[in-house]
């Protein structure tokens, strides 16, 4: 993957590329010298180190969308919860959507900070089995913003996953911002020499979100990123007062549905839209304790058997492998 | 210096007002809320553009069913899509550049950096009362390079888009902090998804909540622009490239979308 550093020239080939320091648009680029080395084009050291820091966790799920706000944070602390549900596992959750981390107040750890330790940082403790590591945790204020280029978001990434002591984990599912951008290459690359057991895409029914949801399937496959599958979201308004279901956001191209055929994938399921849902997470607590009995709580919890089964397969498939 | 000006003249100088949307939260509707006042604005008679510059995930060309024309080049730039024939809404879309539509933007940062910078400077505006600039979500790359070129020329304000849920407000309060920092004045917010009336029933559902975009805007001293209602007219006719603001003039989302229209201009012209 091309590795293009800030101060770059516009028609740079990539700091890994064979042209590297070589080619005409390298003249003059303050970058030149190092590229022509050829110190640039070795892998990061990084990457070896965070691959040892992460062999003593089980399972590595990416949670992805091409679609902002279609619920890729909601679903994640609530797979997080669900897995967590079974006190023998340890679960954590890396939220790397640097500019607008919601994972702090979805669960309920907004304004928590983050310590250091001898082992590196310490993440922050939902529940005994339950930890979680955030941008959100390193900002003074909630009206702080993190105005940051792509480089500098990287660097945070590498951060959480090379610094963090996340410890023995059977599940680390990782939340990331909407888009096929900077975060994304990153964690993809910075990943790369652990074993990811593969990415759950979530999409609403609606055409708009569809088109963008279509551009992150070829992504996970330009990346070679297994899909484990797709989850409808916001699927359907059953009416609280006359139990009619309304499509607020209308499948009008056949939905997720139509997408998994198209594309040979699974559909996980349809979460139906529920105002407790969105509730709960402003109040940073699980929909599936507060409301357990509900058909989208049913459907979550569905989702997350199918990944659980998914992920142990995947285990006994490796190991064959090996 | 003397070509830049010249540049200047060629894409923005005929172009009375500049107006982001903007929101830190994806898909809260900012380029269905771009499309809405768009069409609004054009229905009260002025002549009206959009930039898109949402590499990653570019909606608006299928919002006003333009599709994926090809775009041409004049002397003074690109020449923008003319949605109708009296050219009142022209729309120049980051996509219409892309070799293929399906495939993913896959780019990191300086990249995308240096495809916005000349895009923003060389698209060949003609006359325009307004034209609404529709972003991606979050502060990063993208925004500092549509305002570092926009700002040659004229940036009147941003309009802040949320949905009523504190998890979207958050994102948003970060947002204010990022238009203060690099000087953007805020006209306004606008609470989008702001609550569900049951066609069936009647019965009014806050789905994400209800009153946190005002809430938001009281908080921040800023200005609240109104409230644009959950409406499955409206995501159709978004799928569908309908002009909503005519299909449904009567309907109370249209009212809202007029409303806020109305103010957003008024805020402009004695700003």
């Amino acid at each position: 993957m091309a590795d293009v550093p800030d101060n770059a020239p516009e028609h740079c080939p990539g700091t890994t590329s064979e042209k590297a320091g070589t080619s005409a648009s390298c003249q003059g680029c303050p970058n030149q010298s190092l590229c022509a080395s050829g110190a640039t084009k070795t892998p990061d050291p990084a990457i070896a180190e965070i691959g040892e820091k992460l062999s003593s966790v089980k399972h590595k799920i990416l949670v992805l969308s091409g679609k902002g706000g279609v619920g890729k944070s909601t679903f994640s602390a609530h797979l997080a919860h669900a897995l967590a549900s079974d006190s023998t596992k340890e679960v954590a959750l890396l939220d790397i959507d640097i500019c607008g981390p919601s994972l702090p107040r979805i669960l309920g750890v907004e304004g928590e900070q983050v310590h250091q330790s001898g082992s590196g940082w310490s993440p922050v403790y939902v529940e005994d089995n339950l930890s979680v590591m955030s941008i959100g945790f390193l900002l003074s204020s909630p009206d702080d913003a993190v105005i940051w280029r792509g480089p500098k978001k990287n660097g945070m990434i590498k951060q959480f996953l090379r610094d963090v002591d996340w410890g023995e984990l059977d599940y680390l599912i990782v939340d990331t911002p909407p888009g096929t951008s900077d975060e994304h290459l990153s964690i993809v690359q910075y990943l790369s020499s652990t074993h990811v057991d593969g990415a759950v895409i979530i999409t609403t029914p609606q055409e708009v979100s569809l088109q963008d949801v279509r551009k992150e399937i070829g992504f996970c496959r330009m990346v070679k990123l297994p899909i484990i599958g797709v989850v409808e979201n916001m699927s359907g308004f059953v009416c609280p007062k006359c139990k009619n279901t309304s499509e607020i956001f209308p499948p009008t191209t056949g939905g997720a549905e139509k997408m998994c055929q198209d594309f040979n994938l699974t559909l996980l399921g349809k979460v139906p839209l529920d105002p407790r849902i969105g509730q709960s997470c402003d109040e940073g607590k699980s929909f599936l304790s507060e409301v357990p009995d509900s058909p989208a709580a049913d459907v979550y919890r569905t989702i997350v058997h199918s990944i659980q089964e998914y992920c142990s397969k995947r285990v006994t498939g490796d190991q064959d492998t090996c | 210096m003397d070509k830049e000006q010249n540049n200047e003249i060629g894409s923005l100088a005929n172009v009375r007002h500049v107006v982001l949307v903007l929101s830190g939260k994806g898909g809260v509707g900012k380029s269905t809320i771009t499309t809405g006042l768009a069409l609004a604005l054009r229905q009260a008679g002025n002549k009206v553009g959009i930039l898109d510059v949402d590499l990653c995930g570019p909606s608006i060309p299928r919002m006003l069913s333009v599709g994926r024309p090809d775009v041409h080049l004049c002397d003074a730039g690109w020449v923008p899509v003319y949605t109708d024939a009296q050219k009142s809404l022209a729309l120049m879309s980051i996509g219409f550049l892309l070799d293929d539509p399906d495939k993913a933007v896959v780019w990191r940062g300086p990249k995308k950096t240096a495809l916005i910078s000349q895009f923003v400077s060389d698209v060949a505006w003609e006359e325009l009362d307004v034209l609404l600039v529709d972003t991606p979500p979050g502060t990063s790359d993208e925004h500092l390079a549509v305002l570092e070129n926009l700002k040659k020329h004229r940036v009147d304000g941003a309009v802040l888009v949320t949905t009523p849920q504190a998890v979207s407000t958050g994102d948003v309060r970060r947002e204010i902090t990022f238009c203060k920092k690099t000087g953007v004045p805020i006209l306004g917010i606008i609470e989008n998804m702001s609550g569900f009336v049951c066609p069936h029933c009647s019965e009014c559902s806050n789905i994400f909540s209800k009153g946190g975009g005002e809430e938001l805007a009281k908080l921040t001293g800023s200005v609240f622009l109104g409230c644009v209602p959950l409406d499955p007219q409206l995501s159709s006719s978004m799928e569908e490239g309908k002009d909503f603001m005519e299909l449904f003039s009567n309907s109370a989302t249209s009212t809202a979308i007029g409303g806020i229209s109305q103010t957003l201009l008024q805020r402009l012209q004695t700003t």
